[in-house]
């Protein structure tokens, strides 16, 4: 498969995660499109990693292990954020009764 | 064209469509589904590029842990009706024309790569075989550091999300009291 197609299709994912974070005013919301972001990453990752198998041929028949590997620690990272995010958007419910980040901006006072 | 290549623009478009909907979704529990089936393509996508241990990775990780979190405070805060206040659709319009702006810039540059393979459904590098024996011979540092960031994320979310500290002290002393003494009458002191 050719690897432009692989782009495109992370590109496309990566944007429609913008475009959640951009529009939408739930925290949740933005939170998951957050996640949604990371996963388009995690895609382009391994199918570059595939890729660089593919070039590197039988001379080197662990190329490209690292970067699944990178997509693996990725993970870990993001469920750690989560479990912090989901803290921090529980606390601002609590003081605020709604999880609206506009209200998010008083935190400039 | 071949079934890997049919069956790579299918989980595309499902990928792209159930991301899309995670967007337009009103309600914040329909998005949190939309998002799983989203990482259930993406998953298919792993496994059609032949890396099985991440494709079962992001099943438990992604659809099995973090997205019941996400469903557990949605219900927690009782969010499954639309809260969110309709406003100025202005600032909506120009947030989908920035995202349709960088996705175009982005595909305009990067439509004259070099055409090379990603190989589908072959190449045992995926596999938890070679991926172990890498993680464990030189990532195990990296791997090792992982838990202390596990640990502190730990800590880090009880220290956030518990009550003002006062009122927990106040609180338990108040009981503590009660129970002294109902003690006491109950032994007639």
């Amino acid at each position: 498969m050719d690897i432009r197609y692989y782009i495109f299709l992370s590109l496309a994912l990566f944007v429609i995660g913008i475009i959640g974070v951009l529009t939408r005013r739930n925290a949740i919301i933005v939170f998951m499109c957050i996640e949604l972001m990371l996963n388009a990453v995690n895609l382009l990752l391994v199918a570059f990693s595939k890729m660089h198998h593919l070039a590197a041929g039988a001379a080197n028949p662990t190329a490209g292990s690292e970067a699944q590997l990178f997509v693996f620690f990725i993970m870990v990272v993001a469920a750690a954020e989560v479990s912090v995010g989901l803290a921090i958007i529980v606390m601002l419910y609590r003081n605020t009764h709604s999880v609206d980040i506009n209200f998010l901006n008083r935190l400039k006072h | 064209m071949g079934i890997t290549q049919i069956l790579f623009w299918i989980l595309a478009a499902a990928s792209l469509l159930s991301a899309l909907m995670v967007v337009i979704s009103k309600s914040p529990v329909y998005s949190v589904i939309w998002l799983i089936v989203t990482f259930f393509t993406i998953s298919a996508h792993y496994v059609l590029l032949n890396a099985q241990f991440l494709a079962v990775v992001n099943i438990i990780v992604y659809a099995g842990a973090i997205m019941v979190l996400f469903l557990f405070v949605i219900m927690l805060m009782n969010l499954n009706k639309e809260t969110e206040p309709q406003k100025n659709r202005w600032l909506k319009l120009i947030g989908a024309v920035a995202g349709g702006c960088l996705l175009v810039v982005m595909v305009a540059a990067l439509r004259d790569t070099d055409s090379r393979m990603a190989q589908l459904g072959s190449g045992n590098i995926g596999l938890i075989q070679n991926l172990g024996a890498v993680l464990f011979k030189e990532y195990v540092v990296p791997f090792e550091i992982s838990s202390i960031l596990f640990l502190s994320a730990m800590v880090g979310a009880v220290v956030i999300g518990k009550k003002e500290d006062s009122k927990v002290v106040d609180i338990a002393g108040d009981e503590a009291k009660r129970r002294v003494a109902e003690a006491r009458e109950s032994m007639g002191v």
